[in-house]
């Protein structure tokens, strides 16, 4: 089912994100590097303060390294100018938050086609784009909703709906189901598996194993770096593995 | 030719889509908008109001003024304002008759002098019809040459009414309904004090130059020159015309230097008298009007400036409550100038609607101050200059204090923005 492609979507090389708080310097991201290819389906976990949320800003155009190179899709993005990064965000980069972030007063349809708005050329077909994008996500009833008469399920689907409209080289989801109930979390997690059969480059930061479970390779990072970095069954072993010995210890 | 054209068309795109989002906006706050234009509303509406009433009293006195023919110069005693003479009393400075003997001759460019005395207000009486308060006034025949006012019935007066000293009259129209006198009321004689006088012509009433106390009418009474000396001592002044709208000034120049000379003032010493053209008078009336339109203007403006700053105030809430929603924007594409041009326009069109709005509630108000009949502004209404400056202004108060919201809401930083409550 899974199309093997060896096109490297993403490139980061050594890069490091510092901040300064103060007279202290936190470094978020420290020196780490990190190859990702076409029709990945990565999941990023790690405790807070590890850096997962950095890494996603970086990913995603929100942030700029302090140090190192981060190429997306052959493109080097370090240095470029901030509109030229709102571009890349728009049209390389879909975002699916934790909360949603849905604007409350339009519908579903005015909610998916935004992106459209700050497009180069997707103005004009942006209302049909935007319903075929709803019907792709299993909205096609609920384009005339409001958020707030959406449920939380289908809510993340209009989020979803909207990140895919200008059909982007990764998708970045942020705890997509933390605001979710288990069935309707398994629900969106095989939305997940679907788009990714269907070729998307998925990333995804999770605190949850069994949310985790549904990638093909499974990044841990700490302290700004990556701790491991195996395939999703790999991952799995040594975690039942470490899990052992821990209870051995434990007993 | 795609190169060139990616500009312009990336502008293009920027301005749809900034219009579309903020119509959007505005028509998702409905409530909220209509209240925060209010501001500006009342404050176009009243500047245009204001406007609108001061070129409608302009209007009126101008054309009473045209009545009276801008060729028309008058000449009248002043106390000077220093020199020897600037303690003198004002009947010390009043003109003597003989003074103006020989202007005529002396003066080229004048076509015709009179003089005209008043004696004050005196009480007309006809049989046991009586009025008070006649306004009694001496001419010369060459009145009837500078003044447009028509007698509509019986004769004017001719110089030998002036030389013989004839107690004849000329009656104001409305004074001889007053005194209840027949329609065709020449010959008949009225009086004056002791004095009868025959009515020799009715002459048109003068239009109503007085706003406001239409009560108190007017009514006036012409005798000869001569003759007004046997009711009292006048006080004189006079009326001159030019021979051309052209020589107007020379007209003037040749009766100060004549009046110098017989009125013996020296050579430096400032003069004793006035020489004033309608002309010069509406000159110093349209540089005033201008000044008076500026200054009620100006005052108006400030509650523009009101309604602008809550404007600001309207948009700077907007932008703090909208901080994720500019997030999100940010975050799926948009650029700092599309997020600036959204809500530079939102708060430009709030403005525009506001003027517009404005301008038709001014509308109504000077529909309204038109139709007062005591205020006599029926030719109140509002020049299209009016309309242009209101809209300029409201378009600049909402550039203006739209900035400030609009480049916070730019700047924002777009993790910053997501992550705030």
């Amino acid at each position: 089912m899974q199309t093997k492609s060896d096109k490297i979507m993403i490139r980061l090389e050594n890069v490091m994100r510092v901040y300064k708080v103060g007279v202290e310097r936190i470094h978020a991201l420290d020196g780490l590097s990190l190859e990702l290819r076409e029709n990945e389906y990565v999941a990023v976990m790690g405790p807070s303060g590890s850096g997962k949320s950095t890494l996603m800003n970086v990913l995603g155009c929100l942030d700029q390294v302090t140090s190192g190179c981060y190429e997306l899709d052959g493109e080097n993005t370090t240095g470029m100018s901030d509109a030229a990064l709102a571009r890349v965000r728009n049209e390389r980069i879909g975002f699916v938050f934790q909360s949603f972030e849905l604007l409350s007063r339009s519908s579903a349809l005015k909610n998916v086609e935004m992106p459209l708005i700050y497009s180069r050329n997707g103005w004009w077909s942006r209302r049909k784009r935007a319903t075929q994008m709803l019907h792709r996500v299993g909205l096609g009833d609920r384009i005339r909703h409001r958020p707030n008469q959406l449920s939380g399920g289908e809510k993340q689907r209009v989020a979803i709906a909207r990140a895919l409209i200008c059909s982007p080289s990764i998708l970045l989801a942020d705890e997509p189901t933390g605001n979710l109930d288990s069935k309707t979390s398994e629900d969106i997690l095989a939305l997940f598996d679907q788009l990714h059969a269907e070729g998307q480059t998925i990333i995804l930061v999770t605190h949850e194993e069994s949310v985790a479970k549904h990638a093909n390779r499974i990044i841990r990072m700490k302290d700004g770096r990556i701790f491991t970095d195996l395939p999703a069954a790999e991952d799995q072993a040594r975690r039942l593995e470490l899990t052992g010995v821990l209870g051995k210890v434990t007993k | 030719m795609k190169a060139v054209l990616a500009i312009p068309l990336a502008f293009l795109r920027l301005f749809y889509q900034s219009i579309y989002l903020a119509l959007g906006q505005i028509w998702a706050n409905k409530m909220r908008s209509v209240l925060t234009t209010l501001g500006i509303v009342i404050g176009v509406a009243s500047v245009t109001a204001v406007i609108a009433a001061l070129t409608g009293l302009k209007a009126k006195i101008l054309t009473q003024v045209e009545t009276l023919g801008t060729n028309t110069i008058f000449i009248s005693p002043r106390v000077p304002e220093r020199g020897r003479r600037q303690h003198a009393g004002w009947w010390q400075m009043r003109f003597r008759p003989e003074q103006m003997d020989g202007l005529l001759e002396h003066c080229p460019s004048v076509a015709a002098l009179s003089r005209v005395g008043g004696v004050g207000w005196r009480t007309v009486k006809y049989g046991e019809q009586s009025v008070d308060r006649v306004e009694v006034q001496g001419i010369e025949p060459d009145f009837h040459k500078i003044e447009h006012r028509p007698v509509v019935l019986g004769r004017v007066f001719s110089p030998i009414d002036d030389m013989q000293v004839r107690q004849v009259c000329l009656i104001d129209s409305k004074l001889r309904d007053k005194l209840r006198l027949d329609r065709d009321c020449i010959g008949e004689t009225i009086r004056i004090g002791y004095h009868a006088f025959r009515i020799a012509g009715v002459i048109e009433s003068r239009p109503q130059m007085n706003f406001g106390e239409s009560s108190q009418e007017r009514y006036e009474l012409f005798i000869p020159f001569k003759t007004l000396e046997k009711l009292g001592d006048p006080s004189m002044w006079a009326m001159a015309t030019g021979k051309s709208a052209e020589t107007l000034e020379e007209a003037q120049a040749e009766i100060k230097f004549f009046l110098r000379r017989t009125r013996g003032i020296r050579p430096g010493e400032p003069d004793t008298f006035r020489v004033e053209s309608l002309q010069s008078a509406l000159d110093t009336f349209n540089k005033i009007s201008v000044i008076v339109t500026m200054v009620a203007g100006g005052i108006v403006g400030i509650s523009l400036l009101v309604g602008g700053v809550g404007i600001m105030n309207i948009m700077l809430v907007s932008v703090s409550e909208r901080t994720r929603e500019i997030g999100l924007r940010k975050a799926v594409g948009a650029k700092r100038s599309a997020i600036l041009t959204q809500f530079m326009i939102e708060s430009v069109t709030l403005c525009f609607v506001g003027g517009l709005v404005g301008v038709g509630f001014g509308q109504l108000l000077t529909m309204a101050i038109a139709n007062i009949p005591q205020v006599k502004l029926d030719l109140a209404h509002i020049p299209l200059w009016a309309i242009g400056l209101s809209f300029s202004f409201a378009g600049f108060v909402g550039i203006v204090f739209g900035m400030v919201p609009a480049i916070k809401a730019a700047q924002l930083d777009p993790i910053e923005a997501l992550r705030h409550e």
